[in-house]
């Protein structure tokens, strides 16, 4: 028995401590305003991220499942939503002479991707294709820390690393060897809110925002959960009551 | 049986159910129906599992109203169901997750039947019908990871399908006709779309024999002795409907929490990259409640041939989804294998024992089948075992517990005494 007892710890403590062993390092934890059961989307960061992603992230990446008209969800007004459509044009029609034509976007259009297809994009960046952003933080195993680590890992390649011509050492990327040059540097924007523009504040801004991109659901939902989950809890224990009191009679 | 029920009092009520006796039906089978009176929580994963069921039908008939089985629209789709379709992130989420807390459910009732014997004699149709349920429910969530078309759609749709090149002979033909082409493509998406939709169908006509089946042998109890008399049972109604809600209430409120606050813990990052068949995933890997059979499958890693000829009667892909289909299908056989006349493992000292081996073993299986074969579990800096080695014992565990060990137990074990009746048994606990 006791034996058997022992095995089975045994197993156990190597099924919890594997992962820990085997794994290579997990990204570092930041602290996200929307993580927890109550978190949601620091307003501020939105708003810088998004310029971060307007100013330096879109000359390379799309963003094609967000809409310029979402953005007010994140607090941006009509009229600066309609402004950030109009700086880009788009391809519409045929008009009724049979012509395709350009027109500036409008709200309602998905946010105007920088290269109009994969070939361009690989023909402007080397050879690479820079992914669309809307699902990146779901897209990547440690989600917003993980593209937090990559914003913030360009950092000087240890002497044995070797990094093929055009590509960039990046010390979060598996292998390395990333085709992304790094996009940010102290400065590159200025945000409006006076808030100093270091790399660690643009990522954990940019990221914040490219979450809200993914999760644009995600502060519905835990208030949605937090009121289902206190019904639940009621109704539950009310439950119990009443299974308590209907069982009574027979023991 | 019970004496014949009295006749309805209403008028409409007779007039309706001597025409269709389904006031009967329901009196008969939901309020009356004698039931052990000792059954723990653990019985309380049937009916989880059929509300389940429910769940998962009313979310997917409310998704495949704005899902789209095409391979350039699929994902977009999904996509939009997300952020566009009113409350279709809570529709999504429920089903995605629902699919992880209905395996969670089934296989509880699963190990439930296992360690108290209700797979013994009267019980054997009413197990083959739910290792039935159970194929049909892993088909089902099968296609239904397909449909998002992402990454690991693609790729687990690949690899699972392709297992069927193993097949001697026409192994390669019959992949072909499944996909419906010479790669997973569209025709394979739009078919796997049509069978998601029927097979639940299909589950739920089946979950009906399985009830028929119990309402026929009755339920099984912790004792693992036949009701005697009539204080060992107690009437279905009020007592296990009122125990079966607040199974419900216990269980909604695990898998609510994980559907609001973390709604993609079970899921695979890769699915939320849109499928390509030029680029591999490093890792292919199933949902968790495939895992244990992908480490089977993976776990054959030799052929079989006759000694001194070179001959290979088995090939080791073929050995290895032998083994995996084998696993389950075992199951159909384990009346005979667990031949012990006593069924509640409670009266059976080394059973017991090796029944929480067995559930570790599981447990182990899965873990491997998250893990890549060829890398090595690190027990020190330059000491480690290889995940396939790990495998390989627990698969031999696994089926050395059907074959070896159950076997050998029913024959040497020596039981405990059992109790006279259940309603003794409960009067001696006090």
């Amino acid at each position: 028995m006791s034996r058997i007892r022992s095995a089975i710890a045994l197993a156990l403590a190597a099924l919890v401590a594997a992962p820990a062993l085997a794994e290579e390092a997990a990204p570092a934890k930041q602290d996200w305003s929307f993580s927890g059961i109550f978190g949601t989307y620091d307003r501020a960061a939105l708003h810088r991220g998004f310029q971060v992603y307007h100013d330096v992230c879109s000359a390379c990446h799309s963003l094609s499942r967000v809409r310029y008209r979402d953005l007010q969800e994140i607090g941006f007004s009509e009229d600066e939503v309609k402004a950030l459509a109009a700086e880009k044009k788009v391809t519409d029609g045929p008009n009724d002479q049979g012509q395709m034509f350009e027109r500036p976007a409008r709200p309602a259009d998905a946010i105007v991707p920088p290269f109009s297809n994969e070939q361009l994009a690989r023909l402007a960046n080397n050879g690479a294709l820079p992914p669309d952003l809307s699902l990146i933080v779901k897209a990547r195993k440690g989600g917003p820390d993980y593209v937090n680590a990559i914003l913030t890992g360009f950092v000087d390649a240890p002497p044995d690393a070797k990094i093929p011509d055009g590509m960039f050492y990046n010390a979060a990327f598996p292998g390395h060897a990333i085709a992304m040059p790094p996009p940010l540097a102290d400065g590159v924007v200025t945000y409006a809110d006076k808030t100093p523009a270091t790399v660690p504040q643009m990522a954990h801004d940019v990221v914040t925002f490219l979450n809200w991109a993914a999760e644009p659901e995600l502060e519905a939902r835990k208030k949605m959960g937090l009121r289902v989950m206190i019904y639940l809890v009621l109704l539950t224990a009310m439950l119990y009551a009443v299974k308590r009191k209907v069982w009574s009679k027979l023991h | 049986m019970a004496a014949p029920t009295p006749p309805p009092e209403n008028a409409i009520v007779r007039w309706i159910d001597s025409r269709l006796p389904i006031f009967g039906f329901v009196k008969h089978h939901l309020q009356d129906y004698p039931t052990p009176r000792n059954l723990n929580y653990l019985w309380n994963f049937g009916s989880i599992a059929g509300i389940m069921l429910v769940v998962m039908i009313l979310t997917g008939v409310l998704l495949a109203m704005q899902y789209t089985a095409h391979v350039d629209l699929a994902f977009n789709s999904v996509e939009r169901i997300m952020r566009d379709v009113n409350y279709g992130w809570l529709l999504r989420y429920l089903h995605m997750n629902g699919g992880s807390f209905f395996f969670a459910a089934v296989y509880l009732h699963l190990l439930r039947g296992m360690y108290y014997g209700s797979f013994k004699a009267p019980r054997e149709i009413l197990w083959w019908l739910g290792i039935i349920i159970l194929l049909l429910m892993m088909a089902t969530a099968f296609m239904g990871y397909v449909l998002p078309w992402g990454q690991m759609s693609y790729w687990a749709a690949t690899v699972i399908t392709n297992l069927l090149s193993a097949i001697p002979v026409v192994g390669n033909d019959i992949v072909t006709w499944l996909w419906g082409g010479f790669s997973v493509d569209n025709p394979t998406l739009n078919r796997f779309y049509a069978l998601h939709y029927l097979l639940p169908f299909v589950i739920f006509a089946v979950v009906f024999v399985h009830l028929w089946a119990l309402h026929t042998v009755k339920s099984n109890n912790p004792l693992g002795i036949e009701p005697k008399k009539q204080q060992d049972t107690i009437p279905f109604h009020p007592y296990y409907t009122v125990k079966d809600l607040f199974g419900f209430g216990m269980f909604f409120l695990v898998y609510l929490a994980v559907v609001f606050f973390a709604p993609n813990l079970l899921a695979e990052p890769d699915n939320y990259i849109p499928a390509n068949s030029l680029v591999t995933p490093a890792h292919i890997v199933p949902e968790w409640y495939f895992l244990p059979y992908y480490a089977i499958l993976r776990a054959v890693t030799i052929n079989i041939s006759i000694p001194f000829t070179g001959i290979v009667l088995i090939p080791a892909k073929l050995g290895g989804v032998i083994a995996m289909f084998g696993s389950i299908l075992i199951l159909f056989f384990l009346p005979w294998l667990d031949s012990s006349p006593i069924k509640s493992g409670r009266f059976r000292p080394i059973f017991k024992q090796l029944f929480v081996l067995f559930v570790v073993d599981c447990i182990v299986l899965g873990w491997v089948g998250a893990n890549r074969p060829d890398e090595m579990l690190m027990m020190g800096p330059d000491m480690g075992i290889p995940y396939l080695m790990i495998g390989q014992v627990a698969t031999l565990y696994y089926f050395g517990h059907f074959f070896v060990l159950l076997p050998l137990l029913a024959r040497f074990e020596k039981p405990r005494p059992l109790p006279d009746s259940i309603s003794a048994a409960a009067s001696g606990q006090g």
